[in-house]
Protein backbone atom coordinates (compact mmCIF):
# COMPACT_ATOMS: atom_id res chain seq x y z
CA UNK A 1 0.00 0.00 0.00
CA UNK A 2 1.66 3.22 -1.09
CA UNK A 3 1.81 6.30 1.03
CA UNK A 4 0.44 9.30 -0.79
CA UNK A 5 2.16 12.67 -0.63
CA UNK A 6 -0.12 15.44 0.52
CA UNK A 7 0.96 18.11 -1.95
CA UNK A 8 -1.70 20.44 -0.61
CA UNK A 9 0.31 20.74 2.60
CA UNK A 10 3.00 22.65 0.67
CA UNK A 11 0.41 25.19 -0.41
CA UNK A 12 -1.74 25.82 2.64
CA UNK A 13 -0.04 24.17 5.61
CA UNK A 14 -0.40 25.65 9.09
CA UNK A 15 3.20 26.89 9.15
CA UNK A 16 2.81 29.79 6.72
CA UNK A 17 2.23 32.36 9.47
CA UNK A 18 5.15 31.03 11.47
CA UNK A 19 7.45 31.20 8.43
CA UNK A 20 6.45 34.82 7.77
CA UNK A 21 7.06 35.64 11.44
CA UNK A 22 10.49 34.00 11.19
CA UNK A 23 11.30 36.06 8.09
CA UNK A 24 10.50 39.27 9.96
CA UNK A 25 12.58 38.09 12.91
CA UNK A 26 15.61 37.27 10.75
CA UNK A 27 15.42 40.48 8.71
CA UNK A 28 18.21 42.87 9.64
CA UNK A 29 18.10 45.75 7.20
CA UNK A 30 17.99 46.35 3.41
CA UNK A 31 18.24 43.00 1.68
CA UNK A 32 17.79 42.11 -1.98
CA UNK A 33 17.06 38.52 -2.95
CA UNK A 34 16.68 37.53 -6.58
CA UNK A 35 14.81 34.67 -8.17
CA UNK A 36 15.81 33.63 -11.67
CA UNK A 37 12.85 31.53 -12.71
CA UNK A 38 9.63 32.61 -14.41
CA UNK A 39 7.69 30.01 -12.48
CA UNK A 40 8.97 31.56 -9.23
CA UNK A 41 7.96 35.01 -10.53
CA UNK A 42 4.39 33.83 -11.02
CA UNK A 43 4.27 31.77 -7.81
CA UNK A 44 5.47 34.74 -5.74
CA UNK A 45 2.97 37.06 -7.43
CA UNK A 46 0.05 34.69 -7.13
CA UNK A 47 0.67 33.96 -3.44
CA UNK A 48 1.06 37.64 -2.63
CA UNK A 49 4.37 36.93 -0.97
CA UNK A 50 5.81 40.42 -1.46
CA UNK A 51 3.01 41.92 0.62
CA UNK A 52 4.02 39.68 3.54
CA UNK A 53 7.69 40.71 3.51
CA UNK A 54 9.23 43.29 5.86
CA UNK A 55 9.88 46.73 4.37
CA UNK A 56 13.36 46.76 2.92
CA UNK A 57 13.35 43.07 1.93
CA UNK A 58 13.17 43.16 -1.84
CA UNK A 59 12.33 40.07 -3.87
CA UNK A 60 13.75 40.85 -7.31
CA UNK A 61 12.85 39.06 -10.48
CA UNK A 62 15.86 38.26 -12.62
CA UNK A 63 16.24 36.96 -16.18
CA UNK A 64 14.39 33.73 -15.51
CA UNK A 65 11.62 33.98 -18.06
CA UNK A 66 12.83 32.02 -21.10
CA UNK A 67 10.47 33.78 -23.51
CA UNK A 68 11.61 37.16 -22.17
CA UNK A 69 15.31 36.46 -22.77
CA UNK A 70 14.86 35.17 -26.33
CA UNK A 71 16.35 37.91 -28.54
CA UNK A 72 14.29 39.67 -31.17
CA UNK A 73 16.53 38.20 -33.86
CA UNK A 74 15.65 34.66 -32.71
CA UNK A 75 11.94 35.44 -32.72
CA UNK A 76 12.35 36.77 -36.26
CA UNK A 77 14.04 33.47 -37.23
CA UNK A 78 11.01 31.55 -35.98
CA UNK A 79 8.74 33.87 -37.96
CA UNK A 80 10.84 33.43 -41.10
CA UNK A 81 10.61 29.64 -40.72
CA UNK A 82 6.86 29.83 -40.17
CA UNK A 83 6.41 31.72 -43.45
CA UNK A 84 7.87 28.86 -45.49
CA UNK A 85 5.09 26.95 -47.24
CA UNK A 86 6.82 23.61 -46.64
CA UNK A 87 7.26 24.17 -42.92
CA UNK A 88 5.06 23.19 -39.99
CA UNK A 89 6.22 25.38 -37.12
CA UNK A 90 5.63 23.85 -33.68
CA UNK A 91 6.00 25.77 -30.45
CA UNK A 92 4.97 25.93 -26.81
CA UNK A 93 2.00 28.23 -26.42
CA UNK A 94 3.80 31.06 -24.62
CA UNK A 95 5.70 32.05 -27.79
CA UNK A 96 2.60 32.66 -29.90
CA UNK A 97 1.97 36.29 -29.02
CA UNK A 98 5.56 37.48 -28.71
CA UNK A 99 6.02 40.37 -31.16
CA UNK A 100 8.94 40.06 -33.55
CA UNK A 101 10.28 43.09 -35.44
CA UNK A 102 6.97 42.91 -37.27
CA UNK A 103 4.31 40.29 -36.78
CA UNK A 104 4.12 37.37 -34.35
CA UNK A 105 3.52 33.63 -34.69
CA UNK A 106 -0.13 34.24 -33.90
CA UNK A 107 -0.37 36.79 -36.74
CA UNK A 108 1.45 34.48 -39.13
CA UNK A 109 -0.98 31.70 -38.30
CA UNK A 110 -3.89 34.04 -38.92
CA UNK A 111 -2.30 34.83 -42.28
CA UNK A 112 -2.22 31.16 -43.27
CA UNK A 113 1.09 29.88 -41.90
CA UNK A 114 1.04 26.36 -40.44
CA UNK A 115 1.89 27.13 -36.81
CA UNK A 116 0.84 24.59 -34.18
CA UNK A 117 0.98 24.76 -30.41
CA UNK A 118 2.38 21.61 -28.84
CA UNK A 119 2.87 20.60 -25.22
CA UNK A 120 5.88 18.38 -25.84
CA UNK A 121 8.76 18.31 -28.33
CA UNK A 122 7.77 14.72 -29.00
CA UNK A 123 4.57 16.06 -30.61
CA UNK A 124 6.79 17.65 -33.27
CA UNK A 125 8.32 14.24 -34.01
CA UNK A 126 4.86 12.64 -34.27
CA UNK A 127 3.66 15.38 -36.63
CA UNK A 128 6.75 14.91 -38.77
CA UNK A 129 6.22 11.15 -38.92
CA UNK A 130 2.69 11.74 -40.15
CA UNK A 131 3.51 14.49 -42.68
CA UNK A 132 6.65 13.42 -44.56
CA UNK A 133 6.37 16.18 -47.20
CA UNK A 134 6.77 18.90 -44.56
CA UNK A 135 9.72 20.04 -42.49
CA UNK A 136 8.56 20.23 -38.90
CA UNK A 137 10.46 22.89 -36.98
CA UNK A 138 10.33 23.12 -33.18
CA UNK A 139 11.02 26.46 -31.50
CA UNK A 140 13.44 25.48 -28.77
CA UNK A 141 12.96 28.09 -26.06
CA UNK A 142 13.63 27.26 -22.42
CA UNK A 143 16.20 26.60 -19.74
CA UNK A 144 17.68 23.35 -18.50
CA UNK A 145 14.30 21.97 -17.44
CA UNK A 146 13.20 22.01 -21.06
CA UNK A 147 16.28 21.43 -23.20
CA UNK A 148 16.70 17.76 -22.13
CA UNK A 149 13.16 17.01 -23.33
CA UNK A 150 14.09 18.30 -26.80
CA UNK A 151 17.31 16.29 -26.73
CA UNK A 152 15.25 13.19 -25.88
CA UNK A 153 12.72 13.91 -28.63
CA UNK A 154 15.50 14.34 -31.20
CA UNK A 155 17.00 11.00 -30.17
CA UNK A 156 13.57 9.43 -30.67
CA UNK A 157 13.48 10.96 -34.15
CA UNK A 158 16.95 9.53 -34.85
CA UNK A 159 15.91 6.07 -33.61
CA UNK A 160 12.72 6.03 -35.65
CA UNK A 161 14.33 7.44 -38.76
CA UNK A 162 12.08 10.53 -38.82
CA UNK A 163 14.22 12.86 -40.94
CA UNK A 164 11.92 15.83 -41.36
CA UNK A 165 12.02 17.32 -37.88
CA UNK A 166 14.49 19.95 -36.67
CA UNK A 167 14.86 22.50 -33.92
CA UNK A 168 15.74 26.17 -33.51
CA UNK A 169 18.03 25.81 -30.46
CA UNK A 170 17.33 29.03 -28.58
CA UNK A 171 17.90 27.43 -25.15
CA UNK A 172 19.72 29.31 -22.41
CA UNK A 173 21.62 28.14 -19.33
CA UNK A 174 20.99 29.56 -15.87
CA UNK A 175 24.36 29.42 -14.01
CA UNK A 176 26.20 31.69 -16.52
CA UNK A 177 23.50 34.32 -15.98
CA UNK A 178 24.14 34.13 -12.24
CA UNK A 179 27.86 34.69 -12.91
CA UNK A 180 26.97 37.82 -14.88
CA UNK A 181 24.60 39.10 -12.21
CA UNK A 182 27.18 38.87 -9.43
CA UNK A 183 29.91 40.45 -11.54
CA UNK A 184 28.19 43.75 -12.30
CA UNK A 185 29.97 46.44 -10.24
CA UNK A 186 27.88 48.10 -7.59
CA UNK A 187 25.36 45.30 -7.63
CA UNK A 188 23.58 44.98 -4.31
CA UNK A 189 22.39 41.39 -4.31
CA UNK A 190 22.34 39.41 -1.10
CA UNK A 191 21.21 36.02 -2.33
CA UNK A 192 19.71 33.88 -5.07
CA UNK A 193 16.53 31.87 -4.81
CA UNK A 194 17.56 29.20 -7.30
CA UNK A 195 15.11 27.55 -9.70
CA UNK A 196 13.68 24.26 -8.45
CA UNK A 197 13.14 22.32 -11.64
CA UNK A 198 16.20 23.57 -13.53
CA UNK A 199 18.04 22.26 -10.46
CA UNK A 200 16.33 18.87 -10.72
CA UNK A 201 18.28 18.57 -13.97
CA UNK A 202 21.58 20.35 -13.27
CA UNK A 203 21.84 19.54 -9.55
CA UNK A 204 22.37 21.91 -6.65
CA UNK A 205 26.15 21.46 -7.00
CA UNK A 206 25.90 23.65 -10.12
CA UNK A 207 25.63 26.71 -7.88
CA UNK A 208 28.77 25.98 -5.84
CA UNK A 209 31.00 28.20 -8.04
CA UNK A 210 28.80 31.27 -7.62
CA UNK A 211 28.18 30.63 -3.91
CA UNK A 212 31.84 30.29 -3.06
CA UNK A 213 33.38 32.36 -5.83
CA UNK A 214 31.15 35.39 -5.27
CA UNK A 215 30.23 34.72 -1.64
CA UNK A 216 26.58 34.65 -2.69
CA UNK A 217 24.02 32.67 -0.65
CA UNK A 218 22.11 30.25 -2.86
CA UNK A 219 18.98 28.34 -1.87
CA UNK A 220 17.26 26.01 -4.31
CA UNK A 221 13.55 26.41 -3.64
CA UNK A 222 10.36 24.70 -4.71
CA UNK A 223 7.34 26.53 -6.09
CA UNK A 224 4.59 26.14 -3.55
CA UNK A 225 4.02 29.09 -1.20
CA UNK A 226 5.53 27.30 1.80
CA UNK A 227 8.56 26.26 -0.24
CA UNK A 228 9.20 29.87 -1.23
CA UNK A 229 8.73 31.19 2.33
CA UNK A 230 11.08 28.51 3.65
CA UNK A 231 13.56 29.39 0.92
CA UNK A 232 13.51 33.03 2.02
CA UNK A 233 14.03 31.95 5.65
CA UNK A 234 17.07 29.92 4.65
CA UNK A 235 18.46 32.79 2.58
CA UNK A 236 18.02 35.28 5.43
CA UNK A 237 19.78 32.91 7.82
CA UNK A 238 22.69 32.79 5.37
CA UNK A 239 22.66 36.56 4.83
CA UNK A 240 22.91 37.07 8.58
CA UNK A 241 25.73 34.55 8.69
CA UNK A 242 27.63 36.19 5.82
CA UNK A 243 27.19 39.68 7.27
CA UNK A 244 28.90 38.49 10.45
CA UNK A 245 31.82 36.92 8.62
CA UNK A 246 30.51 33.48 7.66
CA UNK A 247 30.78 31.89 4.23
CA UNK A 248 27.95 31.68 1.70
CA UNK A 249 26.87 28.22 0.60
CA UNK A 250 24.39 26.30 -1.52
CA UNK A 251 21.42 24.85 0.30
CA UNK A 252 18.45 22.91 -1.03
CA UNK A 253 15.00 23.66 0.31
CA UNK A 254 13.50 21.54 -2.49
CA UNK A 255 15.20 18.34 -1.38
CA UNK A 256 12.26 16.18 -2.45
CA UNK A 257 13.02 16.91 -6.12
CA UNK A 258 16.63 18.09 -6.29
CA UNK A 259 19.79 16.07 -5.83
CA UNK A 260 23.29 17.55 -5.55
CA UNK A 261 24.37 15.81 -8.75
CA UNK A 262 21.12 16.38 -10.67
CA UNK A 263 19.69 14.04 -13.27
CA UNK A 264 22.67 12.19 -14.80
CA UNK A 265 20.64 10.71 -17.66
CA UNK A 266 19.34 14.14 -18.68
CA UNK A 267 22.80 15.74 -18.42
CA UNK A 268 24.38 13.00 -20.54
CA UNK A 269 21.67 13.37 -23.15
CA UNK A 270 22.21 17.14 -23.26
CA UNK A 271 25.93 16.60 -23.75
CA UNK A 272 25.31 14.07 -26.51
CA UNK A 273 23.10 16.35 -28.58
CA UNK A 274 24.26 19.89 -27.77
CA UNK A 275 27.47 21.81 -27.33
CA UNK A 276 27.65 24.89 -25.11
CA UNK A 277 28.13 28.15 -27.00
CA UNK A 278 27.97 31.88 -26.28
CA UNK A 279 24.40 33.13 -26.44
CA UNK A 280 22.56 36.38 -26.83
CA UNK A 281 20.06 37.25 -24.06
CA UNK A 282 17.45 39.84 -24.90
CA UNK A 283 18.03 43.15 -23.18
CA UNK A 284 21.28 41.87 -21.66
CA UNK A 285 23.61 41.00 -24.49
CA UNK A 286 26.00 38.12 -24.99
CA UNK A 287 26.64 35.88 -22.00
CA UNK A 288 29.57 33.51 -22.60
CA UNK A 289 28.82 29.80 -22.72
CA UNK A 290 25.17 30.31 -21.91
CA UNK A 291 23.40 28.62 -24.82
CA UNK A 292 23.34 25.48 -26.94
CA UNK A 293 24.08 24.66 -30.56
CA UNK A 294 23.53 21.26 -32.09
CA UNK A 295 26.64 19.13 -32.25
CA UNK A 296 28.13 18.46 -35.68
CA UNK A 297 26.76 14.92 -35.84
CA UNK A 298 23.23 16.34 -35.31
CA UNK A 299 23.66 19.28 -37.69
CA UNK A 300 20.80 17.86 -39.76
CA UNK A 301 18.54 18.70 -36.81
CA UNK A 302 19.40 22.41 -36.89
CA UNK A 303 16.43 24.16 -38.49
CA UNK A 304 18.28 27.41 -39.20
CA UNK A 305 20.95 25.59 -41.23
CA UNK A 306 18.40 23.33 -42.91
CA UNK A 307 16.17 26.19 -44.04
CA UNK A 308 18.93 28.73 -44.65
CA UNK A 309 17.52 31.15 -42.09
CA UNK A 310 20.07 33.28 -40.22
CA UNK A 311 19.98 35.25 -37.01
CA UNK A 312 19.63 39.01 -37.37
CA UNK A 313 20.15 41.81 -34.79
CA UNK A 314 17.15 44.12 -35.08
CA UNK A 315 16.55 47.17 -32.87
CA UNK A 316 14.50 46.92 -29.70
CA UNK A 317 11.21 48.85 -29.35
CA UNK A 318 11.82 52.37 -28.10
CA UNK A 319 11.21 53.12 -24.46
CA UNK A 320 11.15 49.46 -23.45
CA UNK A 321 13.34 48.83 -20.38
CA UNK A 322 12.84 45.04 -20.14
CA UNK A 323 16.61 44.52 -20.09
CA UNK A 324 17.07 46.64 -16.97
CA UNK A 325 14.06 44.97 -15.37
CA UNK A 326 15.44 41.50 -16.03
CA UNK A 327 18.73 42.46 -14.40
CA UNK A 328 16.86 43.66 -11.33
CA UNK A 329 18.03 47.26 -11.87
CA UNK A 330 14.52 48.60 -12.45
CA UNK A 331 11.03 47.44 -11.56
CA UNK A 332 8.01 47.43 -13.91
CA UNK A 333 6.60 50.56 -12.31
CA UNK A 334 9.73 52.43 -13.46
CA UNK A 335 8.88 51.87 -17.13
CA UNK A 336 7.13 54.76 -18.88
CA UNK A 337 5.27 52.28 -21.08
CA UNK A 338 4.00 50.06 -18.24
CA UNK A 339 0.24 49.94 -17.94
CA UNK A 340 -0.28 52.67 -20.51
CA UNK A 341 1.11 51.70 -23.88
CA UNK A 342 2.28 48.26 -22.73
CA UNK A 343 -0.34 45.95 -21.22
CA UNK A 344 -0.88 42.19 -21.28
CA UNK A 345 -3.38 42.62 -24.08
CA UNK A 346 -1.10 44.90 -26.12
CA UNK A 347 2.44 44.04 -25.01
CA UNK A 348 5.42 45.96 -26.32
CA UNK A 349 8.30 44.11 -24.71
CA UNK A 350 8.94 40.51 -23.72
CA UNK A 351 8.47 41.04 -19.96
CA UNK A 352 4.83 41.82 -20.58
CA UNK A 353 4.01 39.39 -23.34
CA UNK A 354 5.06 36.31 -21.43
CA UNK A 355 2.82 35.33 -18.54
CA UNK A 356 6.03 34.65 -16.60
CA UNK A 357 7.58 38.03 -17.29
CA UNK A 358 8.11 40.53 -14.47
CA UNK A 359 5.78 43.08 -16.02
CA UNK A 360 2.97 40.65 -16.73
CA UNK A 361 3.19 39.30 -13.18
CA UNK A 362 3.35 42.82 -11.75
CA UNK A 363 0.33 43.90 -13.80
CA UNK A 364 -1.67 40.89 -12.71
CA UNK A 365 -0.74 40.58 -9.04
CA UNK A 366 0.95 43.65 -7.64
CA UNK A 367 -1.05 46.65 -8.77
CA UNK A 368 -3.59 48.24 -6.46
CA UNK B 1 9.45 27.86 -17.92
CA UNK B 2 10.01 25.59 -15.00
CA UNK B 3 6.49 24.32 -14.67
CA UNK B 4 6.48 20.64 -13.78
CA UNK B 5 3.56 18.76 -12.28
CA UNK B 6 3.82 15.88 -9.81
CA UNK B 7 1.96 12.66 -10.57
CA UNK B 8 1.78 9.05 -9.39
CA UNK B 9 3.08 6.36 -11.75
CA UNK B 10 0.36 3.76 -12.31
CA UNK B 11 1.85 1.73 -15.16
CA UNK B 12 5.26 1.41 -16.79
CA UNK B 13 5.83 -0.02 -20.27
CA UNK B 14 9.47 0.30 -21.30
CA UNK B 15 10.21 4.02 -21.55
CA UNK B 16 6.60 5.14 -21.32
CA UNK B 17 4.37 5.37 -18.29
CA UNK B 18 0.80 6.13 -17.36
CA UNK B 19 0.88 8.82 -14.68
CA UNK B 20 -2.05 9.85 -12.51
CA UNK B 21 -2.26 13.60 -11.84
CA UNK B 22 -5.03 13.40 -9.28
CA UNK B 23 -7.74 11.91 -11.44
CA UNK B 24 -6.39 12.67 -14.92
CA UNK B 25 -4.07 10.01 -16.33
CA UNK B 26 -1.57 10.86 -19.07
CA UNK B 27 1.10 9.06 -21.03
CA UNK B 28 4.55 10.26 -19.97
CA UNK B 29 7.98 9.64 -21.51
CA UNK B 30 10.61 8.06 -19.26
CA UNK B 31 13.71 8.60 -21.43
CA UNK B 32 15.06 11.07 -18.86
CA UNK B 33 14.15 8.88 -15.86
CA UNK B 34 14.49 5.29 -17.10
CA UNK B 35 14.52 3.68 -13.65
CA UNK B 36 11.00 4.89 -12.87
CA UNK B 37 8.79 2.28 -11.24
CA UNK B 38 5.09 1.90 -10.56
CA UNK B 39 4.12 3.79 -7.42
CA UNK B 40 6.88 6.40 -7.79
CA UNK B 41 5.87 10.04 -7.69
CA UNK B 42 7.46 11.89 -10.61
CA UNK B 43 7.66 15.50 -11.77
CA UNK B 44 6.51 15.82 -15.37
CA UNK B 45 7.57 18.66 -17.67
CA UNK B 46 6.60 18.93 -21.36
CA UNK B 47 5.57 15.27 -21.50
CA UNK B 48 8.71 13.89 -19.84
CA UNK B 49 9.36 12.70 -16.27
CA UNK B 50 12.33 14.77 -15.12
CA UNK B 51 12.80 13.69 -11.52
CA UNK B 52 11.34 11.44 -8.87
CA UNK B 53 9.65 13.12 -5.90
CA UNK B 54 11.09 11.46 -2.85
CA UNK B 55 8.46 10.64 -0.21
CA UNK B 56 10.89 10.72 2.71
CA UNK B 57 12.24 14.10 1.65
CA UNK B 58 8.73 15.47 1.26
CA UNK B 59 7.89 14.49 4.83
CA UNK B 60 11.22 15.85 6.05
CA UNK B 61 10.59 19.18 4.31
CA UNK B 62 7.19 19.49 5.96
CA UNK B 63 8.84 18.84 9.34
CA UNK B 64 11.36 21.57 8.52
CA UNK B 65 8.53 24.03 7.83
CA UNK B 66 7.34 23.36 11.40
CA UNK B 67 10.83 23.75 12.87
CA UNK B 68 11.46 27.03 11.02
CA UNK B 69 8.04 28.36 11.95
CA UNK B 70 8.68 27.66 15.62
CA UNK B 71 12.30 28.79 15.73
CA UNK B 72 12.97 31.73 17.96
CA UNK B 73 16.22 33.66 18.16
CA UNK B 74 17.60 32.96 21.59
CA UNK B 75 19.07 36.47 21.94
CA UNK B 76 15.68 38.01 21.26
CA UNK B 77 13.44 35.91 23.44
CA UNK B 78 13.18 37.46 26.86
Amino acid sequence: MSRTIDFEAFRTGPDADGLVRRIHELFEGPTALMEVCGTHTVAIGRAGIRSLMPDGLRLLSGPGCPVCVTPLGEIDMALAAARRPDVVLTTFGDMMRVPGSESSLERERAGGADVRIVTSALDAVEIAAGEPSKEVVFVGVGFETTSPTIAAALMTAERRGVENVSVLPFFKLVPPALDLLVAVPGRALDGFLCPGHVSSIIGSNAYEPVAHGADMPCVVAGFEPLDILAGVVMLLEQVRDVRSGGAARVETQYARAVRPEGNRTALELLDEVFEVVDADWRGIGTIPESGYALRERYAHRDAGAKLGVDRTRPDEPEGCICGAIMLGERIPADCPLFGTVCTPRDPVGPCMVSSEGSCAAHFRYERR
Amino acid sequence: MCLAVPGLVREVDGLRAKVDFGGITREVELSLLPDTQVDDYVLVHAGYAIEKVDRESALETMKLFREMAEAVDKERSS
